[in-house]
């Protein structure tokens, strides 16, 4: 019953979408308020009765009821708890609940804060936020129902892919998809703005946080999913410029021009076209990346969704919202005036360069990802576009980008002075260099490795000078020093240390190039140099899991004689599905890692072996988490400021003085 | 979106009778140097029968034998042109994961400077619009409703 009491939740908060999307829709039109006030309470049941249904799909998992065909194919009775909650959203049905339940998420939210807002705003938002729930819904009751039954229930489950059997599935998909639907907001306040022709600084005030939350879970998603891959994939690669991830990759570049090009419309009125636009390209690239993931177009690469109905039906969905973004864009885009005008060289005309170099890096990543579906569409011509394209492609791109930031943060709305932004980065500038020289000094090659080692630490010394030069500004005395720290903005601390973040991330990625790798056969008793360290086999052992047969090897890392640590990497056989996974050991050592696998267990007793020194390389992620935090600081800032903007009595008020429509 | 990264090997796992990861022991040439050239043209193959790996990632039994052909080739002195030309005379373009610049790939290789072109030409036409607005315009005087409520302001303070 309780399954069917969740497919039957689903149904209803489908027909609670119907309502929303016409009854706030329509009161916000003729000002009709008892109309537009459905819309909150509408946005909390629907919530309810999604999460509802989702506790209802996870409480199947929980029992192990076989007789639903979504358990029978993800799960197995002897599988550990929290593979068991996990593999609710393992596969293709499970996550479109997820997708479903975060999409309401937000509804609900933006309803729990909409007193805050002027009410036809927030009631046309949530009743489009309810049709692109409805679509999501309908697409799942239709095409992709994970409630279904089977007429004979078999006794065991068919187990989780072993591959998804890990931490990294209980993390990564949850948090990307916040991410991924925390731009749905942005886009349903940007339909909303463009339907009622307001779009001004105030509009930009009450959008960025939820672009904020979004681009937060979206880099932090994105980044655990490069960790989880790091370690599991077994060849030490954290980004392989694959078709799924480049759909990921694609909303983040998006989300981080938006986050800033608000920034400009919210302070200075300006840019307000291209902010609207960037709002609806940013959602409509999710979209796309859903369509991609699971359509079955790149049927190459992706592994569930081979079902035609389901693409066609994404794609629908697709071609609906941008299209009829778009085209409400362009029936509006005549009546919008540019606000505040700004120098060339100004904090402005920075986040105008920030945005080019982002969409441009944007544009090549979506052109290089379906360039080969449409050339050999176009012309059965077949191509590759893999990762040396983007490299050569990307990185040019980026570099000006990380030159350019510890700039444009120094520079001051309207006017700015680049000389004396440049001249006060004199300080960060010495320190790149002086870290570019140890570095050459320590690790020498290769030389690209040392300048962009520089560059990051440019990028890190220099998003602080700012913040750095109002607290020394009342002296040396630690006392002032600390009460002027804790004075200033929390945005102001969340922006220096997010862009440091980016910085640190930079030096991670610049230094791989000083990784060492070695592909060596060993016995137990062989030693093998690796980088600064030597690693010994000491043993091999075999283990029986809950699920699964493992083979671990015992080895300890010394450095001149003293041990450092010891690794067990291991490869797991599960019988279930007959197949096998490697599970890296790994060893944080001081910033580095040292990374071994065992690929294969020769007849002779050796085991193949391939050993990692990847100096730095946390720095990777551990950037990632450090503007997550960074837009956390950002984020509590703008709640207070956020909450001063009081419901206005009328409708219609003008809250900014500009001249924005 | 999900299995995000996970996809594409679960598909050489299917392929591949057993995980073998990459380059093995077995493999690697006694010259460093010709090893280090092996590794730089294994980068840029892509392995044909698991999508988007290149053959120095992937466990594929073709893989192997690919890498192998490379190794073979520079062992007998090939340059690293003549050996990517001798497979990509066997296995198509399809196999580069940098795809030559073709007619057919024109337009992959210069969308970045296309959109960046273009991106720099509208900020400088609108940039150019907005300040000719202002040159011909001037600054606005203040009407006498805005000059009664400043002079409000100051006296207020």
């Amino acid at each position: 019953m309780i399954v069917e009491t969740g497919h039957y939740a689903l149904v209803l908060a489908f027909a609670l979408c119907l309502v929303q999307m016409v009854v706030p829709l329509w009161g916000s039109l003729t000002g009709d308020r008892t109309l537009m006030a459905v819309a909150a309470p509408v946005s909390l049941m629907q919530f309810a009765l999604v999460a509802l249904s989702f506790a209802a799909l996870t409480y199947a998992y929980l029992v192990s009821d076989f007789s639903v065909l979504n358990v029978i194919e993800n799960s197995h009775s002897q599988k550990p708890l929290i593979y068991k909650i996990s593999g609710v959203w393992g596969n293709h049905e499970g996550s479109m609940l997820l997708w479903v339940l975060t999409l309401s998420l937000f509804g609900a939210l933006v309803a729990l804060r909409a007193k805050r807002m002027p009410e036809d705003l927030a009631a046309t938002a949530l009743s489009i936020q309810s049709w692109v729930l409805g679509a999501f819904l309908l697409f799942i009751l239709l095409t992709s129902n994970p409630f279904a039954r089977v007429g004979a229930p078999p006794m065991e489950g068919r187990d989780l892919n072993p591959l998804l059997q890990d931490p990294g599935l209980a993390i990564h998909p949850p948090l990307l998809y916040l991410g991924y639907v925390g731009l749905s907001i942005t886009f349903s306040f940007a339909a909303a703005a463009l339907i009622h022709g307001r779009i001004d600084a105030q509009w930009a005030r009450w959008v960025r946080p939820w672009t904020l939350i979004a681009w937060m879970f979206l880099t932090i998603g994105i980044s655990m999913g490069s960790y989880w891959a790091y370690y599991t994939l077994g060849w030490g690669g954290f980004w392989f410029w694959d078709p799924v991830e480049n759909a990921s990759l694609m909303p983040w570049l998006a989300a981080t021009a938006l986050l800033h090009s608000a920034l400009v419309m919210e302070k200075r009125d300006a840019l307000k076209i291209w902010t609207i636009l960037l709002a609806i390209l940013a959602f409509s690239l999710s979209l796309l990346g859903a369509f991609l993931v699971r359509s079955g177009v790149l049927t190459s690469v992706h592994s569930f969704a081979n079902d035609p109905d389901r693409g066609v039906f994404i794609l629908a969905i697709l071609v609906f919202f941008i299209g009829g973004s778009l085209s409400l864009f362009a029936f509006r885009v005549q009546s919008l005036k540019q606000g505040g005008i700004f120098a060339p060289i100004s904090r402005e005309g920075a986040l105008v360069f920030n945005n080019l170099l982002l969409t441009t890096s944007c544009a090549t990543v979506l052109v290089g990802t379906l360039y080969p579906l449409a050339l050999e569409a176009a012309t059965g011509a077949k191509i590759s576009v893999g990762p040396p394209f983007f490299n050569l492609t990307f990185v040019p791109l980026f570099v000006p980008l990380f030159l350019a930031i510890p700039i444009g943060q120094l520079l001051a709305w309207k006017r700015g002075d680049i000389l004396g932004a440049v001249q006060r980065l004199t300080f960060a500038v010495g320190m790149a260099v002086v870290a570019g020289l140890i570095l050459a000094f320590a690790r020498g090659e290769p030389v690209l490795s040392v300048l962009f080692a520089g560059l990051a630490v440019y990028v890190i010394v220099g998003a602080f000078i700012e913040t750095w030069g109002r607290v020394i500004a009342g002296g040396y005395s630690p006392v002032l020093m600390w009460r002027r720290a804790i004075g200033l903005p929390l945005s102001q601390w969340g922006s220096a240390i997010a862009h440091a973040g980016a910085g640190v991330t930079l030096f991670g990625l610049a230094a791989t190039g000083w990784g060492v790798e070695r592909i060596v056969g060993m016995k137990p008793g062989d030693n093998v140099n690796l980088g600064p360290y030597i690693v010994t086999l000491e043993d091999v052992e075999r283990r029986k899991g809950p699920n699964y047969v493992e083979t671990a090897a015992h080895m300890t890392i010394r450095e001149g004689g003293v041990v450092v640590g010891k690794l067990d990497p291991s490869r797991k056989f599960y019988a279930h599905r007959s197949m096998t996974t490697t599970d890296a050991g790994l060893r944080t050592i001081e910033l580095g890692q040292v990374h071994i696998v065992i690929p294969e267990q020769n007849s002779d007793g050796s085991l193949d072996v391939r050993l990692y020194w990847k100096p730095y390389v946390t720095l990777i992620w551990i950037g990632s988490i450090i503007m997550f935090l960074g837009g956390g600081f950002s984020l509590a800032d703008r709640r207070l400021r956020v909450g001063y903007a009081r419901r206005p009595r009328e409708p219609k008020v003008q809250t900014a003085p500009a001249p924005a429509e | 979106m999900k299995k995000l990264w996970l996809v594409f090997v679960l598909l050489c796992l299917s392929l591949a009778p057993g995980p073998a990861c990459a380059v093995q022991p077995g493999e690697i040439l006694a010259d460093p140097a010709l090893e280090q050239r092996a590794r730089e043209l294994s980068v840029e193959l892509r392995c044909l029968v698991c999508q988007n790996q290149s053959i120095d990632d992937s466990n594929a039994p073709l893989a192997r034998d690919l890498r192998l052909v490379v190794r073979e080739r520079l062992v007998a002195g090939d340059t690293n042109d003549q050996v990517m030309r001798y497979v990509v005379d066997r296995y198509g373009e399809f196999i580069l994961l940098r795809p030559p610049l073709r007619m057919g790939t024109l337009l992959l290789w210069i969308t970045p400077l296309v959109v960046l072109g273009a991106g720099l030409a509208w900020i400088l036409v609108a940039w150019r619009r907005r300040s000719r607005i202002t040159v011909e315009t001037g600054a606005a005087p203040l009407t006498e409703a805005e000059r009664m409520a400043l002079e409000k302001i100051i006296e207020g303070r």
